[in-house]
């Protein structure tokens, strides 16, 4: 606008016609020039007569093809379908493939690959079974006549979640997150899986070729989640080692400055609280800081605080709800991502939430929500489930005992191999540094270790290319989909595999 | 040396433009430009050519920007009469206003104001002014019922069918904690609360795809390895719009059509929808003039076209669609080589004698054209089960199914639920009871319904499928345009307490068309409604 204006100006004032014609041929011969310039690599440097012939032949036979194919040939596809149709080349998913093919079993399949690659607890199966085999057909029937709650079971619900689903969601939320927080129902909009939810918050926030900061390492599957659909891009924020992969302020205001010089508009920072796949958390202080550099580059937070409820360290878990609530800071860009795949062991539920205090950002993710709704007969059982207090009491406290003394078992049988994990209080993981295990110091050693693990040793484990970490020979295992008794056979597995690569 | 530095630091950008979509174009304007100057006496038509295109370019944005120029003008001075009519002052006044408040706001506010939030969000939240959701929310807020609230409103907006939800409430009465639980014998725990494959479990997959034969009653069978199940047939009809166009292309929509439409293909995807409009001289019948002439203009507007949606048997009209017409629709597809998206949500609710052709009995095995057809199916309405949340993409592509099975990442059906309908679909004699008499109820409220509105002098075209009838009102409504339309709606709404979906919701090119949803009423319901309805005619008769 403000280059089109003044030559307007000088175009109709007086003796502009001379400059009003200089200034766009010289404008348009730079361009010309420019952009000359600029393809003159896909140009052979000196075109001869012949090679531009060649050339201009290769072109429009191409396109009388086309047009006689037209009729014959495959329909387009849309570009987003085409790559993602292609089979995946990122280890994270081929490794959860090739178990998927050959899944280890003690007894059925013992040569089978073993899975520490995907964040599933198996460790509290037992009680939800327990649960569903007393309560599940009052759930579903309700406890008074049978008729009213089965019709509430067929027609048409409130997308974003039923209020008493809500309801029971808060206070199972307030449970687990502790402290003095409250969960407010209506500020909370429930959605078919958290990778939904955090895809709607993406659509919410964000258009098209803006961008998010995401320390990393941070969890593979938040590239598909931000990035596919939205067309959002994720701008690495990289955590070292000697800092135990915590996010540093200074490291976040860097990237932010590099990306908008860039010319790239940044929207928000994405979080993972408690980290995956670090598994440490973020202190009060450091929450505090983002929510000032939040406030001063005018930007959204996202807090994915979905293993908020799986703590096994001392070290107390302080949630982005809790700070805002202690001090005064802009709630409306503040965005919580919870649901009950991991703290309620419950992935096949498919359950995730949106919790805001920004008005115009609910409205949005319920109509959104549309595209991915809760089937009534699992927020029937759910509100039951949530509602049982003692059993969601009991039901923490197992399953937060049973995770520390699996990890315990799995990172001291680490240590046994000489391999050490990043200090971490929560989550169904360990951040393991086998460094001095890869042959060479870089991706393509890593990738190397994480082949012969998985096709020598048998056991999927994620590299920490697949989560964006910057340093090479880092991996996440998962450890709560083991028996206490696989831990030995794992570690044996694990050794064989390296020995071998010392002998 | 400045120019140098200043074309590397912004190449990238311009080479992603260049590889992208309008590249093509660009290129071909350049290059002879680029010879001229080059070549002999190019100089003067070098600079004549360029200098012409720029005076052009500014006199069109001058041209443009005039109106915005005279209200920034107008607003400086205060009191300023505007030359023009008054009422278009006032018309054109008021975006200029909110414009310049928005631009000079942030600013200052940015420190403390309200954060930014996608634009693509700021439109859907402003959507839901549309008549369809108006009246929505307010049968929902203050629903009829013959005891409690008399004087509620009638839903008759929502495709929802109540008929047969007593046979579904037995059945899950007497099965569910059994389905959920117990599969087969042994306690089906770790089918339930582990990750389950996304796009549906193969057990479940092979369920749907036998209803579906089962319910469209011919030699049809739908092999379930192409089946995908998503959370509702709207996000299955968002994730085939996802995979079949990319942002700024178009779908060809024959009109009238579920006003849902324009919500589960456009919203997240950015792709456009050219109405093809169809008439009731031709019972609104899809005629294949039309669709060319539809896709001819959306050439020329420079829209690329990658598929046809229909909907079979039809939304809102409720007739079905001929095999000859979907062969002419194959042709045409083929011929222009885009896809079709075959919706046929309703294929087990006919209730006419008509035949019900389904696009997926006539593409031969051996025929390469089967990768454009895909289909959509879901159980909310044939199954009455919309809580449920289960729709199908059913497609002959592997491309696009193996994109929409990790796009259904994003909207997958909870395994409790899956469990139970697997075993639901499972039980052959209770669907096919289910599906049996589901018509016959559905046949009888249809017939009784439009007779109540024949008595009213109200005409419906003629239907055989679906949960509603499409009612003429022309006779009834003020002026013949949309606001003629919406006013009876209004009054519909509002005196008789009738919430209905106006013809313009549909984007039906005729005004004083309206949908009547009749599958959530009660047969008792039914001279209530005609009641309603009477009183609002009669004022509007006296009134014309």
């Amino acid at each position: 606008m403000r280059l089109v204006v003044p030559l307007q100006g000088v175009v109709q004032g007086r003796g502009g016609l001379i400059f009003g014609s200089l200034i766009p041929c010289a404008l348009f011969y730079f361009l010309q020039l420019y952009l000359k310039r600029h393809r003159s690599p896909r140009n052979p440097p000196s075109p001869s007569a012949s090679l531009q012939n060649l050339a201009e032949m290769n072109r429009t036979s191409s396109r009388s093809n086309l047009l006689s194919r037209g009729s014959i040939g495959p329909a387009r596809i849309s570009s987003l379908a085409t790559s993602i149709s292609k089979p995946n080349d990122s280890p994270y998913y081929i490794g959860l493939d090739k178990v998927s093919e050959d899944p280890y079993d003690r007894f059925g399949n013992p040569d089978g690959v073993i899975q520490l690659g995907l964040s599933e607890n198996r460790l509290c199966f037992d009680l939800i079974e327990k649960w569903m085999l007393e309560n599940l057909t009052d759930s579903i029937r309700g406890r008074d006549g049978d008729d009213l709650s089965i019709s509430g079971i067929a027609s048409y619900q409130p997308l974003d979640g039923t209020m008493e689903l809500k309801m029971a969601m808060a206070g199972f939320m307030s449970h687990v997150i502790g402290g003095a927080v409250s969960f407010e129902p209506s500020q909370m909009v429930l959605t078919a899986g958290a990778t939904p939810a955090i895809e709607t918050l993406c659509f919410c926030l964000a258009d098209h070729g803006n961008a998010f900061l995401v320390p990393t390492p941070y969890y593979p599957g938040f590239d598909r989640d931000m990035k596919w659909r939205t067309g959002v891009e994720l701008i690495p924020v990289h955590c070292r080692s000697t800092d135990n992969f915590t996010l540093s302020i200074s490291v976040l205001d860097q990237a932010f400055n590099q990306t908008r010089k860039r010319g790239t508009k940044i929207r928000g920072i994405l979080l993972s609280n408690p980290a995956n796949p670090v598994g440490n958390l973020l202190s009060r202080e450091i929450l505090c800081d983002l929510l000032d550099f939040a406030r001063e580059k005018n930007i959204h937070i996202i807090s994915d605080e979905i293993f908020a409820g799986s703590i096994y360290g001392n070290e107390e878990f302080v949630s982005i709800a809790d700070v805002l609530d202690s001090e005064d800071f802009d709630k409306s860009r503040v965005h919580i991502v919870y649901g009950l795949s991991k703290d309620l062991s419950l992935p096949g539920f498919l359950v995730g939430v949106i919790y805001s205090l920004n008005d115009n950002v609910l409205v949005a993710a319920r109509k959104l929500t549309r595209f991915s709704s809760i089937s009534a007969p699992t927020q029937k059982l759910l509100v039951s489930m949530l509602s049982d207090a003692r059993f969601i009491k009991e039901y923490m406290e197992t399953n937060k005992k049973r995770i520390r003394n699996m990890r315990d078992l799995f990172v001291s049988g680490l240590e046994g191999l000489g391999i050490r994990c990043a200090d971490s209080s929560a989550g169904l993981y360990c951040w393991a540094n086998m460094s001095k295990l890869i042959p060479s110091y870089g991706e393509k050693g890593e990738l190397e270790l994480w082949d012969k693990l998985l096709n020598v040793a048998k056991i999927n484990v994620t590299p920490g290319s697949a989560c964006h970490c910057i340093e090479p020979g880092w991996f996440r295992c998962c450890f709560t989909t083991l028996d206490e008794e696989d831990i030995p056979l794992v570690m044996e597995r694990i050794r064989k595999a390296t020995d071998s690569r010392a002998s | 040396m400045t120019q140098t530095l200043y074309s590397r630091t912004r190449s990238p950008e311009i080479e992603k433009e260049i590889a992208g979509g309008g590249g093509g174009a660009a290129m071909r304007v350049i290059v002879p430009l680029q010879g001229v100057v080059q070549g002999r006496g190019g100089l003067v038509l070098g600079s004549i050519i360029p200098c012409a295109l720029f005076y052009f370019l500014q006199f069109y944005l001058k041209r443009n920007r005039k109106d915005t120029d005279d209200q920034n003008n107008s607003n400086s001075s205060g009191q300023n009469p505007n030359p023009r009519s008054s009422s278009y002052g006032k018309l054109s006044e008021l975006p200029g206003l909110t414009r310049s408040l928005s631009r000079g706001l942030p600013s200052p506010r940015s420190l403390r104001g309200p954060v930014f939030v996608s634009g693509r969000v700021r439109g859907i939240v402003k959507d839901s002014d549309s008549p369809y959701y108006v009246g929505l929310r307010r049968a929902k807020e203050d629903p009829y019922d013959e005891l409690s609230n008399p004087n509620g409103v009638i839903q008759l907006g929502l495709a929802e069918n109540k008929l047969s939800l007593d046979l579904v409430k037995h059945w899950l009465a007497d099965n569910a904690e059994q389905a959920i639980l117990r599969n087969g014998k042994e306690l089906s725990i770790s089918q339930i609360v582990p990750y389950q494959p996304f796009d549906g479990s193969m057990e479940f997959k092979v369920a749907v795809a036998g209803f579906m034969s089962q319910v469209m009653e011919k030699a049809v069978s739908f092999n379930p390895s192409q089946v995908v199940l998503t959370a509702g047939a709207t996000p299955a009809i968002e994730i085939l719009s996802f995979c079949l166009a990319d942002a700024g292309n178009a779908f060809l929509v024959p009109t009238p059509y579920y006003p849902g439409f324009d919500r589960d293909i456009k919203w997240r995807t950015g792709v456009e929808i050219i109405h093809v409009p169809c008439r009731s001289t031709d019972n609104f019948n899809l005629s294949i003039a039309a669709l060319d002439q539809a896709f001819d203009q959306a050439k020329k507007r420079g829209l690329k076209v990658r598929g046809i949606v229909i909907s079979n048997p039809s939304n809102p009209v409720g007739n079905l669609i001929s095999r000859g017409t979907l062969y002419s629709l194959l042709d045409f597809a083929r011929e222009k080589n885009i896809h079709i998206i075959s919706n046929e949500l309703l294929a087990g609710s006919t209730h006419g004698n008509e035949e019900f052709v389904s696009m997926a009995e006539l593409l031969d095995p051996d025929d390469s054209d089967r990768k454009r057809v895909h289909i959509v199916y879901g159980l909310s309405k044939d199954l009455s089960l919309p809580g449920f949340w289960v729709g199908v993409i059913y497609s002959y592509n592997e491309e696009v199914l193996a994109a929409a099975k990790r796009l259904a990442r994003f909207s997958s059906i909870s395994a409790p639920t899956q469990c139970l309908l697997v075993s639901m679909l499972s039980d052959a004699k209770f669907v096919q009871t289910l599906i049996t008499i589901n018509r016959e109820r559905l046949q009888s409220m249809y017939a009784q319904f439009v007779a109540g509105l024949k008595k009213l002098g109200v005409e419906c075209i003629k239907s055989s499928g679906g949960f509603y009838c499409w009612a003429d009102m022309s006779g009834l409504i003020r002026s013949y345009n949309k606001k003629g339309e919406l006013e009876l709606w209004d009054k519909l709404l509002n005196i008789a307490k009738v919430n209905v979906t106006p013809g313009s919701s549909c984007h039906c090119i005729e005004p004083g068309w309206f949908r009547f949803c009749v599958t959530t009423l009660t047969e008792k319901d039914i001279p209530v409604v005609m009641d309603r309805i009477q009183k609002v005619s009669e004022t509007s008769k006296l009134n014309r």
